[in-house]
C-alpha cells in the first residue's frame, strides 16, 4: 500500500505539504535516485523477457517465493505517507503516532486467519475471481472491478500528489517534471515488466527503505547509549507537550471514531487489491501463508521504527536551527522529519538516500496500484464480461498494456489538477471502500453458503455508496474542501456504518432471493469450500 | 471441480476434521487478535489515565510497553497460526488429497 498507501494524520492532514516551496536542487539524491532507477530499469528488462503471457503479467507467473512475496506485500504496505507521514505524526503528538501505526498492523493476522489461503486456492488473477467463484460472472465482475477502480483512483492520486510535492522539496524539481517522471517510469515498470517487474521493485524498494530507517533509529539510540528511557526522556524535554508525548492525546476523539477508524484500517487491508493481487504470485497456500506471516513482521518491524525516528526527530531536529525556519516550524511541513533527521544523523549523502528512498517508494506502490487497475479492466472487465472468456491470454495482455498507459496518463494528468487541493481524505477513502465493499463481499461469498449473486453485488454497491457519501458528508471533504461550517457526518471514519450497510446489504439481498441464479449459487458452495480448503484444482505455479 | 471429486472428499472423514479444526482456529484466533485491539483502542478511550501512569521514576508510561506488547503479539499470533496450518494442517490436506485423487 503505498502504504498501501496508507495516509498518516499528519500527511493526511495535508495541510503541512500544501503548498511546497521548491528547494535548490539536490543533485545527491538526484544521482542516487538515478542509480535506482537504472537498476530497476535492468529489472524490467530481465522481467520483459520472462512476460510473455496474460498470467505472468499478472501473477508473475506464480513463481514468487513466500519470503519474496512478504517482502513485497511489506513494500507496497510501507509507503512514504507512511514512513514520512507516521514519524510526522509521532514527531507532533508523540504516543498517538503509534496508535496510528498499531491500527494498520492489525489487519494482518485477520487476513491471514480468514483470507490469504483460500484466496490462492481459489483464485487465479484477481480478488474478483475469487468472489464470483460460484456466482455468475457478469454482475459481481462489474462491481469487483467498480469497487477496484474507486480504490485505486483514490489511492494513486493521492500517492501523485504526494509523490510532485515531496520530490519538489527534495530535488528540487518543478512540481509537473515530478508528477510526468513519476507516471512514466511507472508505466514503464508495469508496461514491461509486469508484476516480475513491480514485485522486484518492491522488495529492493523495501529492503532499501528498512536499511535506511534501522539505519537511522541505530543513530539515534546511539546518540543515548541505547537507552530508550534517555531519548523519552530528553524529547520530553524539548517538546511543546512535554510529557503528554508519552500518552495517548487527541487522535482517539470518542470511543464510536475509534472503534470506527479501527475497522477501516483492519479490514481495509483485507480489502485493498493491491495487495490482495499478490497472493496469487505465490505457488501455493503454504507460500501464501509464508507470505503475510514476513509481511507482518517486516511492517511491525518498520512501526517499531518510524516510533524511534519520531523520538529522534524531536530531539535532534525541532532543536536545530539548521532545520526550522522558525522555532516549531520545519522547514518544508512537518513531513520532512524523517528527512531532516536523515541529514542530522548522516549528512548530506545519506539524505541524498533517503530522498532517493521516498521516490523509489512512492514510485514502487504506484506501480502497483496501475497493475491491479490494469489487471481489473482487461480481466475482470474485457476478458469475462465484454468478451465472456473467449479472449486469448494474448489478447487480455494486449488489453492490460493498453489499460497501463491509459491510466498512467490519467493518473498524471489527474496528479496535476489536484496539486492545490486538500487530499487528505482520499487514502481514507480509499480504506472505507475497501473495507466496506471489498472485503464483506469476499467474506461473505466465501464463507456463506446463502450468499447469492444478487446479494454479493446489491450488498457490495450499497457498501462502496455508503462509504462515499458518508466521507464526502465527513469533515475532511464536506468542510476542508467544500467549505461548509460543519460536517453533516461527525466521525473520523465511515466504516462502522458503511460496513454495517455492505454486511447488511448482502445478508438481506441474499435471503429474499428466490431466483434460479440463487439456488445454483446455493449449490456451488460446497464445491468451492472443499477447493478453497484443500487446493485441489487451484492452478498451480507458472501454467496457470 | 468435477462433482465425483467434491463428493468423494466430503466423504472423507479427514476432510472434516481438516475444515473444522482449521475454522475453529481460524476463529479463535481472528476474536482473541480483535479483543485484543479492540480492548487496547478502549482502553485508550476510556481509561486514557492508566496508560499515562508513570512506571518508576522516569518519564517511560504503562502506555509505551501496552502499545509495544500489542504489536509483538500481533506478530506472534500470526506466527503461531503459521506454524500450526503449514505443520498439521497442511499434512492433513495432503492426505485427503492423495486419497481424493488416487
Amino acid at each position: 500500500m503505498a502504504m498501501a498507501g496508507a495516509g498518516s494524520a499528519a500527511w493526511a492532514a495535508g495541510d503541512s505539504l500544501g503548498q511546497t516551496v521548491k528547494q535548490a536542487t539536490n543533485w545527491t539524491a538526484i544521482l542516487m535516485f538515478g542509480a535506482f532507477v537504472i537498476f530497476t530499469l535492468f529489472i524490467t528488462k530481465w522481467a520483459a523477457a520472462k512476460t510473455k503471457s496474460a498470467s505472468d503479467f499478472y501473477t508473475a507467473g506464480g513463481g514468487i517465493t513466500g519470503f519474496q512475496n512478504g517482502m513485497a506485500i511489506a513494500g507496497d504496505y510501507m509507503s512514504a505517507a507512511s514512513f514520512l507521514g507516521i514519524s510526522a505524526a509521532v514527531y507532533l503528538n508523540g504516543y498517538d503516532g503509534l496508535i496510528y501505526s498499531i491500527g494498520f498492523l492489525v489487519g494482518w493476522p485477520v487476513l491471514t486467519f480468514l483470507m490469504a489461503e483460500r484466496l490462492r486456492n481459489l483464485g487465479r488473477f484477481t480478488f474478483a475471481d475469487v468472489a464470483a467463484y460460484r456466482f455468475a460472472q457478469q454482475p459481481i465482475r462489474i462491481f469487483a472491478a467498480s469497487g477496484t477502480l474507486v480504490v485505486v483512483a483514490f489511492y494513486l492520486i493521492a500517492q501523485m500528489v504526494g509523490a510532485g510535492q515531496l520530490i519538489k522539496l527534495l530535488f528540487g524539481l518543478e512540481y509537473w517534471m515530478a508528477v510526468i517522471i513519476v507516471g512514466t517510469l511507472m508505466m514503464i515498470y508495469v508496461l514491461f515488466g509486469g508484476m516480475t517487474a513491480t514485485t522486484w521493485v518492491q522488495i529492493i524498494k523495501a529492503i532499501m527503505l528498512l536499511g535506511g530507517a534501522s539505519f537511522m533509529s541505530f543513530m539515534v539510540l546511539l546518540k543515548f547509549n541505547f537507552s530508550p528511557e534517555a531519548l523519552f526522556a530528553k524529547a520530553v524535554e524539548v517538546h511543546a507537550k512535554k510529557d503528554a508525548i508519552m500518552a495517548p492525546g487527541g487522535f482517539i476523539k470518542d470511543p464510536i471514531s475509534a472503534i470506527s477508524f479501527g475497522m477501516a484500517l483492519m479490514f481495509g487491508t483485507a480489502g485493498l487489491p493491491h495487495i490482495l493481487m499478490r497472493f496469487f504470485t505465490v505457488p501455493s497456500a503454504k507460500e501464501a501463508r509464508k507470505s503475510v506471516l514476513w509481511a507482518t513482521t517486516w511492517i511491525a518491524y518498520f512501526y517499531l521504527l518510524t516510533f524511534i525516528i519520531g523520538f529522534g526527530a524531536i530531539v535532534l531536529v525541532s532543536t536545530n536551527p539548521q532545520f526550522t525556519e522558525s522555532p516549531g516550524k520545519l522547514f518544508g511541513g512537518d513531513n520532512m522529519a524523517a528527512v531532516h533527521l536523515a541529514s542530522a544523523v548522516g549528512g548530506n549523502v545519506f539524505l541524498g538516500f533517503i530522498s532517493a528512498v521516498a521516490f523509489a517508494t512512492i514510485l514502487a506502490v504506484v506501480a502497483g496500484l496501475t497493475l491491479s487497475g490494469a489487471s481489473a479492466v482487461s480481466h475482470d472487465l474485457y476478458s469475462v464480461v465484454i468478451r465472456k472468456g473467449t479472449a486469448t491470454s494474448l489478447e487480455e495482455l494486449k488489453v492490460s498494456r493498453i489499460t497501463t498507459v491509459a491510466l498512467g496518463i490519467i493518473a498524471v494528468i489527474l496528479g496535476i489538477v489536484f496539486e492545490r487541493q486538500n487530499i487528505a481524505f482520499m487514502v481514507s477513502l480509499a480504506f472505507a471502500v475497501a473495507a466496506s465493499a471489498t472485503f464483506p463481499v469476499l467474506f461473505m461469498s466465501v464463507l456463506w453458503p446463502n450468499c447469492t449473486t444478487r446479494g454479493a453485488t446489491v450488498g457490495g454497491f450499497l457498501g462502496l455508496l455508503t462509504a462515499v457519501v458518508l466521507t464526502v458528508l465527513s469533515k475532511s471533504v464536506w468542510v476542508d474542501v467544500f467549505h461548509n461550517a460543519s460536517a453533516i457526518f461527525p466521525y473520523t471514519s465511515p466504516a462502522l456504518f458503511s460496513m454495517t450497510a455492505g454486511f447488511v446489504g448482502i445478508w438481506l439481498f441474499s435471503i429474499t432471493d428466490n431466483s434460479a441464479r440463487a439456488q445454483l449459487d446455493r449449490e456451488g458452495y460446497e464445491a468451492m469450500k472443499v477447493r478453497s480448503e484443500t487446493g485441489i484444482g487451484a492452478s498451480g505455479a507458472s501454467g496457470h | 471441480m468435477e462433482d465425483k471429486l467434491v463428493q468423494r472428499i466430503k466423504a472423507d472423514p479427514d476432510y472434516h476434521t481438516l475444515v473444522s479444526r482449521r475454522s475453529t482456529y481460524g476463529w479463535v484466533l481472528s476474536v482473541i487478535m480483535l479483543v485484543v485491539y479492540y480492548g487496547y483502542i478502549l482502553l485508550i478511550a476510556f481509561n486514557r489515565d492508566l496508560l499515562a501512569t508513570r512506571i518508576g521514576n522516569g518519564v517511560m508510561t504503562w502506555g509505551i510497553p501496552i502499545g509495544l506488547a500489542v504489536i509483538v503479539f500481533t506478530v506472534l499470533i500470526t506466527g503461531i497460526y503459521v506454524r500450526r496450518a503449514n505443520g498439521e494442517f497442511d499434512e492433513l490436506t495432503a492426505r485427503i488429497r492423495e486419497k481424493a485423487l488416487r
